[in-house]
């Protein structure tokens, strides 16, 4: 899945580039927190880890093997910070080094693999381990269902800045169909793997499993009359709270100023696509979109005249509809849980 | 312990290119690809000067083009994407030997084609030029942050005895009858990454207490502040300066 050069246009391949920095940027910041002085060795131990993972093959039939790509499990196992930036020295070093992955495409790489594969599966585990029941089945599920997710969603991603940057002009519904159906089966054998690797370490040093911190059950002690007590030691006490203010103003400034400003030249030509439709006149045939009268069609907005600033208008608003959205599924999600909870410590 | 005195990209040699500091070379190496990716690529012609450029490089770094060659099997995988594109892509089609094929998807093709086998050849040529810790000091003194540089470094460092903890474990698999075959098989690679991965990080404590013990205090001093000078400087703009031209040109003719 290393993307060569060649394959996204050059504002496409500075954008993600200045994506990736950001967010090793923000990992670098976090894993001191997760590791303190212990996270030079520890992290570069762990990307020696990764790079030797994905070099061992899990033969699946006739022939054919697949090996693993290590976002999710390097998330579940060290923790997103320090998985961000594991993943990133190993694709840096493997586009420097052994020529795996383009140079101008390593902000692509590291965005698509890095980021994306550990965000979306801690997001999706951390989710996970909330509503299932604590034990090794509830980090098993949680494991296989994050390292499902991560692999199509990075292939998604990859549509993604396909749709605003690619050079070869395939279909948007062929680039989805092909990206996400293999990966779709990728994610299933990396999701396995993962499971059992997760679970073969949770089996021997448990305490070594970051996702799995807080689900140890705290030390009881049975006294000779028959008394209880648990010990309050034995469970790590939880990182105090921090306030997430500035992430969220910095990443939501981060991403008005993608959508709007980087956007004007992302794709000032039409779309290789609709420049064909339009040269070949297949434009005239191809029936209206169904949202193609909608305000933001084309990704302009419609009484806007001078193209660049209805182009950013338009990311902006596109931005702060997906905001609203995320944080509205967010807010539902953690309102319908709350019963749950209240329930949970009354018993 | 610690990993071998050369990687096996790395190839010895005395030449000018070899002994240019790394973080030149590094930025001339990432200027030249840039270049070459902001390059129409209707202008055919640019990429062979391009390839022609990176011939002169390795001649003059005394690197022989059949191990350029060799190395360039890396891009393998996305060949076969390449060639999968005339096929699957839109546009008007014409006709070669009977087949029809896209004429957008063959331009994409050679798009990617041209400009991932540059890239290709460029950072094979780097490799080929510069040592592992070169390439690590060339990082920092590009003002990569220092943390980062360090976890590279452990990798670099580490990743030979990670590897070969993996070989071992897999010859200890082997010689108790075991031969991975099939999905039936892949709990007990599984179990094999789990424990590859409690020994590394098992070991990753062990080296962080040895360097505390040392008076490791989070950062690693620099013992050799080497600055280039402008003569460095001039020549490593050689390649992506002469690119850059080609470049130009290329935007102007078209």
């Amino acid at each position: 899945m290393h993307v060569p050069d060649g394959f996204f246009d050059a504002p496409v391949s500075v954008a993600a580039g200045v994506v990736a920095a950001g967010a090793v940027a923000v990992s670098l910041r976090g894993a001191r927190k997760e590791l303190d002085e212990r996270t030079a060795p520890l992290a570069g131990l762990v990307a020696a880890f990764i790079f030797a993972v994905q070099m061992l093959n899990f033969p699946v039939a006739a022939g054919t093997s697949g090996h693993l790509l290590g976002g999710a499990l390097a998330a579940v196992l060290v923790g997103p910070y320090t998985g961000v930036l594991c993943v990133s020295v190993v694709l840096l070093m493997q586009g420097l080094l052994f020529a795996d992955g383009g140079l101008t495409a390593l902000g692509v790489n590291i965005t698509l693999m890095g980021v994306v594969t550990v965000v979306v599966s801690y997001a999706v585990f951390r989710g996970l381990l909330r509503v299932l029941p604590r034990g090794r089945t509830g980090l098993g599920v949680a494991s296989f269902a994050a390292a499902m997710l991560s692999v199509p969603a990075a292939a998604l991603a990859f549509t993604g800045l396909y749709a605003i940057g690619g050079t070869a002009d395939v279909s948007l519904g062929k680039v989805v169909t092909a990206m996400v159906g293999v990966h779709l089966l990728i994610g299933l054998g990396e999701a396995a793997i993962t499971t059992l690797t997760v679970g073969s370490v949770a089996a021997v040093r448990p305490d070594l499993v970051h996702g799995a911190r807080g689900l140890a059950r705290p030390l009881l002690i049975r006294h000779a009359d028959g008394s209880t007590s648990t010990v309050p030691g034995a469970v790590p006490a939880p990182a105090a709270a921090r306030s997430t203010r500035t992430v969220w103003a910095a990443g939501l400034a981060a991403a008005v100023v993608l959508a709007g400003v980087v956007s004007f030249y992302a794709s000032a030509d039409p779309d290789g696509l609709e420049k064909v439709a339009g040269d070949q006149g297949i434009a005239a045939k191809e029936e209206e979109h169904g949202l193609s009268s909608s305000p933001l069609a084309d990704y302009g907005v419609k009484d806007i005249t001078d193209a660049r600033l209805s182009g950013g208008t338009a990311g902006v608003i596109g931005v702060g509809l997906t905001l609203a959205v995320g944080s509205g599924v967010f807010v539902v999600v953690r309102r319908s849980r709350r019963p749950e909870s209240v329930s949970a410590t009354g018993a | 312990m610690g990993a071998g005195h050369g990687h096996r990209l790395y190839r010895h040699a005395h030449s000018r290119v070899h002994t240019l500091l790394a973080h030149c070379k590094l930025a001339a190496v990432f200027g030249f690809v840039l270049v070459v990716v902001a390059t129409p690529r209707e202008a055919m012609w640019a990429f062979a000067l391009y390839a022609g450029l990176l011939a002169g490089v390795a001649a003059y770094a005394r690197v022989p083009v059949t191990f350029v060659l060799r190395r360039l099997v890396f891009e393998v995988p996305f060949v076969a994407f390449a060639l999968l594109l005339p096929f699957v892509a839109e546009g008007p089609y014409t006709h070669v030997l009977g087949v029809s094929l896209s004429e957008s998807g063959l331009w994409g093709a050679w798009n990617i084609l041209a400009k991932g086998t540059l890239g290709v050849a460029a950072s094979v040529l780097l490799a080929a030029t510069t040592e592992l810790r070169e390439v690590l000091l060339g990082l920092q003194r590009l003002r990569m942050p220092s943390l980062l540089v360090q976890i590279a470094s452990f990798m670099i460092r580490y990743g030979d005895v990670i590897t070969d903890e993996m070989r071992r474990m897999r010859i200890a698999r082997e010689s108790r009858g075991f031969r991975a075959r099939g999905v039936r098989h892949w709990g007990v690679l599984g179990k094999s990454a789990g424990a590859l991965f409690i020994r590394s990080y098992e070991r990753g404590e062990r080296v962080h207490l040895a360097m505390v013990s040392r008076g490791y205090t989070g950062s690693m001093p620099v013992i050799d502040e080497v600055t280039a000078t402008a003569v460095d400087w001039r020549r490593a703009a050689a390649l992506p300066g002469a690119a850059l031209v080609v470049c130009l040109t290329g935007w102007i003719l078209l």
